[in-house]
């Protein structure tokens, strides 16, 4: 039985779908983390989940029963939102046993587990001072300790991080890491547009776009193998180059052929499909390393030389509208106007046919 | 840089100079008015000037019981109007500013619509039909008519300020409150209620400005001297005392009657300006 789980959950704003029919379990005791672009709905996703949004179709179970229609309180979820939303009129400690208190646990109890949750959080010096008396870490702290003294059986983070500085985000996503660690048994659904967050905390990776769940993975199946796309443009950065190409079926083959390439064609799984079709063909920009003499898969100007201490990433003009991005170990040394020819192991490519699919590889 | 410095504190000067004397202009009468209280009666149109020749406490200590009821009563009644109209003021017009600022209900939009109208109407067109329906309740000469109304939301400016205030307070805490188990009620009561203080504050100093001060509907409803009100006794010192007016004394009841709002204004002077500037919540 999963903690939680959606069955071809929708939901639109008058006429605007937001969410179409989205299905996925999660397990109790997972980190999940819904990452995509703004706008594509996990947020939404993730209040639907919480109650605070209510959903116009399928049906949203936690624990096995369904919860379409429990109010949010009762749900044995609790959440940590973006602004942190903190009671600007009361203490760290009133912050903490806040819900208790409207629960009507008694003071004893209470005490014993803010207290828990304050020094869990490092929270202790700070209990008596008001919200806009801390730092931005300190009132994240606050707002994960609010979850964590509820005893829920789920946490929703919603982009808990995008309001603190750099090395601040650092420093709390291994605190969050480090909380599931010491809070095994409880699920927790974190929402993100920073593939980093994603990659580093998730147990598994919920792609969604455009309201839909274009991919359901470990993070590095989903670097290693993108359903999609959508999915290999948006996991790793710099982002998947795309370049154009003719994918012809030949049986349990496909071969993909590309405009102006030395590099010979490159065989994919066809998944019994026959004929020709234009497609994609992918590669990621650290795959790509200076071609040996005709073996060029792109061939181009160095557009621009980004010098970034470990690594040099070239923009190569390649005639495809974009720039081609290679990333390069420091010791090769490019000046902008340079020619190079660049190209990667055949088991680092990617192929995709018209709709954007990933091609199986073979073997 | 002295030069600087100099012409700086130099324009400083200036500007200090005219302030105070704009100041002092403003506040002429009300001096004159605490100057004339300690003059004996006759000296007060005869001697213009603000320094007294001769001090007299006499008007105080005659203008407290002239009426034959001691001022301090009428002090009283004008104090529980006050009370009890900031008490109502507060709850049922920041009840109402929630209900408009975050509930969804039906013809939400006209009702805010048909409340802001009321703030445009003359408070003179509703006088006497409000008039001919207390008399049918049988509240005419208690003080029912001034202080009932303000438990229903009837102040539009309140709560207009009230919705402002709290459409700027974010939502998220609402969000946070019904995730921590609040009902619509306990996230006004735990939450919003507290939040507004700055702006509550304003309400609750403007309604015992303009109760205290206010002297016509009081006029209208109270008739009976015991009931009174401090602005209707002044009244009296007028014209109740057979064709000639005790002057020095309706000055000295009128200091005693300005005592309290002036002391509010000193102690709440922070809470004044900060409720006027705040409008809306950070951090």
């Amino acid at each position: 039985m999963s903690a939680i789980g959606l069955k071809d959950v929708r939901k639109s704003y008058g006429s605007v779908e937001v969410i179409s029919s989205i299905d996925l379990d999660i397990e109790q005791g997972e980190f999940v983390v819904f990452v995509g672009p703004s706008g594509c709905g996990k947020s939404t996703l993730l209040r639907m989940i919480a109650g605070l949004e209510g959903i116009d179709g399928g049906t949203l179970s936690i624990d096995g029963v369904v919860a379409n229609d429990i109010a949010p309180a009762r749900r044995g979820i609790a959440m940590v939102f973006q602004s942190y939303a903190l009671y600007p009129h009361m203490s760290v400690y009133e912050n903490l046993a806040f819900s208790l208190r409207i629960a009507h646990v008694d003071k004893a109890e209470i005490d014993r587990r803010v207290r828990n949750a304050a020094a869990m959080l490092q929270l202790e010096p700070y209990l008596s001072r008001r919200p806009r008396a801390l730092s931005g870490g300190q009132r994240q702290r606050v707002a994960i300790g609010r979850a964590i003294v509820r005893e829920a059986k789920v946490f929703l983070f919603d982009e808990p991080l995008s309001n603190l500085d750099a090395a601040l985000r650092v420093a709390t996503r291994i605190e969050i890491a480090k909380l599931k660690e010491r809070l095994p048994d409880t699920t927790m659904i974190y929402v993100t547009h920073d593939q980093v967050e994603a990659m580093t905390l998730a147990d598994r990776i919920v792609v969604l776009n455009g309201g839909n769940v274009e991919q359901v993975g470990r993070p590095v199946e989903l670097y290693e193998s993108p359903a999609n796309l959508f999915v290999a443009g948006f996991i790793g950065s710099p982002a998947m180059n795309f370049l154009p190409c003719r994918l012809e079926h030949q049986g349990e083959r496909t071969l993909v052929q590309i405009d102006g390439a030395e590099q010979t064609a490159i065989a994919f799984g066809s998944g019994g499909r026959s004929g020709a079709e234009a497609g994609t063909l992918g590669v990621r920009p650290e795959s790509l390393h200076i071609a040996e003499a005709g073996a060029a898969l792109i061939t181009g100007m160095v557009e621009l030389v980004e010098h970034l201490g470990e690594v040099t990433i070239l923009y190569v003009a390649a005639g495809l509208g974009q720039p081609v991005l290679a990333k390069l170990s420091k010791t090769q040394d490019f000046a902008k106007g340079d020619r190079v020819s660049l190209s990667a192991a055949s088991t680092d490519l990617y192929a995709f046919d018209a709709s954007g699919d990933a091609l199986p590889r073979l073997g | 840089m002295t030069s600087i410095s100099q012409r700086s504190s130099g324009g400083r000067t200036v500007r200090l100079v005219a302030l105070v004397a704009v100041a002092l202009l403003m506040s002429y009468p009300l001096l004159w008015l605490v100057a004339s209280s300690f003059k004996p009666e006759q000296l007060i149109f005869s001697e213009p000037g603000l320094i007294p020749s001769s001090f007299t406490w006499a008007n105080y200590a005659d203008g407290w019981t002239r009426v034959g009821i001691p001022f301090g009563a009428f002090m009283l009644n004008s104090a529980v109007i006050c009370i009890l109209s900031i008490v109502g003021n507060l709850f049922s017009c920041s009840l109402a500013a929630y209900a408009f600022a975050r509930l969804q209900f039906p013809f939400s939009k006209i009702a805010f619509g048909l409340m802001l109208v009321t703030l445009m109407l003359p408070f003179h067109v509703t006088v006497l039909p409000q008039y001919i329906v207390f008399q049918n309740l049988g509240m005419v000469n208690t003080i029912l008519p001034l202080v009932l109304p303000k438990f229903f939301a009837v102040d539009a400016f309140f709560i207009f300020l009230l919705v402002q205030f709290i459409r700027g307070v974010p939502r998220d805490l609402d969000q946070a409150a019904e995730m921590d188990g609040c009902n619509k009620y306990q996230i006004f009561f735990y939450i919003i209620f507290p939040i507004c203080r700055p702006a509550l504050v304003l309400v609750a100093i403007f309604t015992f400005l303009w109760t205290w001060n206010d002297f016509f509907s009081q006029l209208i409803y109270l008739s009976q001297v015991e009931r009174y009100t401090a602005p209707l006794a002044l009244n009296l010192f007028i014209d109740a005392t057979s064709g000639e007016s005790a002057w020095g004394m309706l000055f000295a009841m009128s200091v005693v009657t300005l005592l309290p709002l002036f002391i509010l204004f000193v102690i709440f002077q922070k809470q004044i300006a900060e409720g006027i500037a705040t409008t809306g919540l950070k951090g």
